[in-house]
């Protein structure tokens, strides 16, 4: 880039031009480093998804913009779940994370991590912890999950920090043996913390329930949908009155002698 | 600026000073790197938190909070409101390094300095000349990219790349391939150019010269007059465009504070000078010391 100072001496046109000629190779440089450093940034926010933030943290983008990379909140972590990202890992350098299977989030009642963020890139209105949104749960391998399989497994359920809230277990009729049933352990996103002690705990070589960013887990049914037997239940009576209500038909035996006829 | 010195650089200091009075500021900034750096290993090592966190925040004894402030400049064209904690944090930096000199936080704390330190040092060695000629004025351009970007992307983008932070953070947390950053800058400045990391690009630097521009701690020529021109000072300087306004100030009435923000107080100069030319004072502290006469004889 620039030599040196223009001499004094040479013509103020000629040190003009020169320092015009200096600035805008120096600039040009810059941005170029400044378009690279950027893109980085950009595709630095892209973590992989077993990556899970501190409880209190925002969106990625929103994290990025105020996590100052110091390891407060993994100093003030009791139970050594969270690290900071060491170049190389495909987390951004520097920021604080967690991966559910090898150590969970095992969420303390004072959340010591929280108030220990200088910068509040942690929310610093995150004073419970079952209102923490680290990730959501979701069974991901329902052929490899042993409940599926018509096992009793339940370890997800019972290791649960919200059990029977964040994850219950739903019972299903089990065609295979047409006797049994099925506990089929079912995640729900308004009480799973993601704090991942079900991925920690599952009892597969390979995790089949784990937790997942909410932009990966969570699908969002459209704005105008109306579900009617909520919008009954909140009007606490029928939406439209003097529907006739015609019997179900059903046939008189279902497959495999299930059911009892219709009505 | 290279300058060519037909003797071995600081010989003669070594001669009248002995190799203590000639050293005796870079031990003490070395001293100071290893002790604000070891400061951050007591409570991994010992489970006693003297001080938690990084370069980037930090608390001491679960009471003082100390944060970077260009991290907060970048979070906050990032778009983020922040918090008190930081911002007490920031404000502490700043006014000590407003007090102390903004670049000493260069010379006298950030770890990256012993490596482009080992780096020049190696490249002397080497007998090593030339390379790329950055423009010093790079770094403002760089200070200036990481704001810019930083709005555009919503990140903290220089911490995405900063050797310091990473250099530090690796030791204290887990090193990664935090070595190859390093690495990067050591052989930058060996072969590509000179003090080219430090003096030119960084934008760390950079920042702490804007908040050293009134700072109280400077370096006086005191005794400029007595100044033999052997041009040790020159050539051991990171920043040798500070000297000379100071030490060749006297025809045109300049005083002899180093005045420029870009000056680092690392004090090689003092250390290397065989006549005492320099010394730390105060930036208000105009005083010329009048040339004694055995000075001048040995000049």
């Amino acid at each position: 880039m620039s030599k040196s100072i223009p001499s004094r001496a040479q013509g103020s046109g000629s040190s003009r031009r020169q320092f015009l000629a200096d600035s805008a190779r120096t600039a040009c440089g810059v941005g170029v480093f400044g378009l690279g450093l950027g893109l980085y940034a950009n595709s630095a926010k892209s973590k992989p998804a077993t990556a899970l933030r501190p409880p209190g943290a925002g969106l990625e983008k929103d994290f990025l913009g105020s996590c100052i990379r110091c390891g407060l909140c993994v100093r003030d972590c009791p139970w050594g779940t969270l690290r900071l990202s060491e170049l190389g890992d495909d987390v951004s350098v520097g920021t604080p994370y967690f991966v559910a299977r090898e150590v969970p989030c095992e969420m303390c009642d004072d959340i010591p991590c929280v108030p220990a963020c200088p910068t509040g890139a942690l929310d610093q209105a995150l004073t419970n912890i079952d209102d923490a949104r680290m990730g959501l749960a979701v069974l991901i391998d329902q052929e490899a999950c042993l409940n599926f399989l018509g096992l009793r497994c339940d370890v997800c359920y019972r290791v649960c920090p919200v059990i029977d809230k964040a994850i219950t277990l739903e019972r299903l009729h089990n065609f295979r043996t047409n006797k049994h049933t099925m506990f089929i352990p079912t995640v729900h996103s308004d009480h799973c913390t993601g704090c991942g002690k079900c991925e920690r705990s599952c009892v597969l070589p390979t995790a089949a329930i784990r937790v997942l960013p909410h932009k990966l887990a969570k699908g969002k049914i459209g704005e105008h949908y109306r579900l009617g037997w909520k919008e009954k239940e909140k009007k606490g009576e029928a939406l439209v009155k003097g529907i006739v209500d015609t019997p179900d038909r059903l046939p008189s035996t279902l497959p495999n002698g299930v059911g009892g006829g219709g009505q | 600026m290279t300058v060519v010195t037909n003797h071995r650089l600081g010989e003669d200091a070594l001669k009248e000073k002995g190799w203590f009075g000639s050293h005796k500021w870079l031990i003490l900034r070395r001293v100071s790197q290893i002790f604000f750096l070891s400061l951050f290993f007591v409570g991994p090592l010992t489970g006693f938190w003297l001080v938690k966190g990084n370069l980037a925040g930090s608390l001491t004894l679960d009471f003082l909070p100390l944060t970077d402030p260009l991290m907060l400049v970048q979070s906050f064209f990032a778009g983020h409101s922040i918090a008190t904690d930081a911002l007490i944090g920031a404000a502490i930096v700043i006014v000590a390094y407003a007090l102390l000199g903004g670049r000493t936080y260069c010379s006298w704390v950030c770890p990256i300095n012993v490596v482009t330190d080992a780096s020049n040092w190696l490249r002397q060695r080497m007998g090593l000349k030339g390379g790329v000629q950055l423009s010093r004025k790079a770094r403002y351009w760089v200070l200036a990219m990481c704001v810019v970007a930083s709005a555009a992307t919503g990140a903290i983008v220089w911490e995405m790349v900063n050797p310091i932070t990473i250099l530090q953070r690796g030791l204290i947390f887990g090193v990664g391939f935090a070595w190859a950053v390093v690495l990067a800058v050591f052989l930058f400045d060996l072969f590509v150019s000179r003090r080219g990391w430090c003096s030119h690009l960084c934008p760390v630097g950079a920042f702490y010269s804007l908040i050293g521009l009134l700072s109280l701690t400077r370096v006086s020529a005191v005794r400029r007059s007595a100044c033999n021109n052997c041009m040790d000072c020159y050539a051991v300087c990171p920043e040798p465009q500070v000297i000379s306004p100071a030490l060749k100030g006297e025809e045109k009435e300049v005083g002899p504070i180093i005045l420029s923000s870009d000056c680092t107080n690392c004090g090689r100069c003092i250390d290397v000078c065989a006549p005492d030319v320099f010394e730390f004072t105060n930036r208000f502290n105009g005083e010329v010391e009048p040339s004694a006469p055995a000075l001048k004889e040995a000049a």
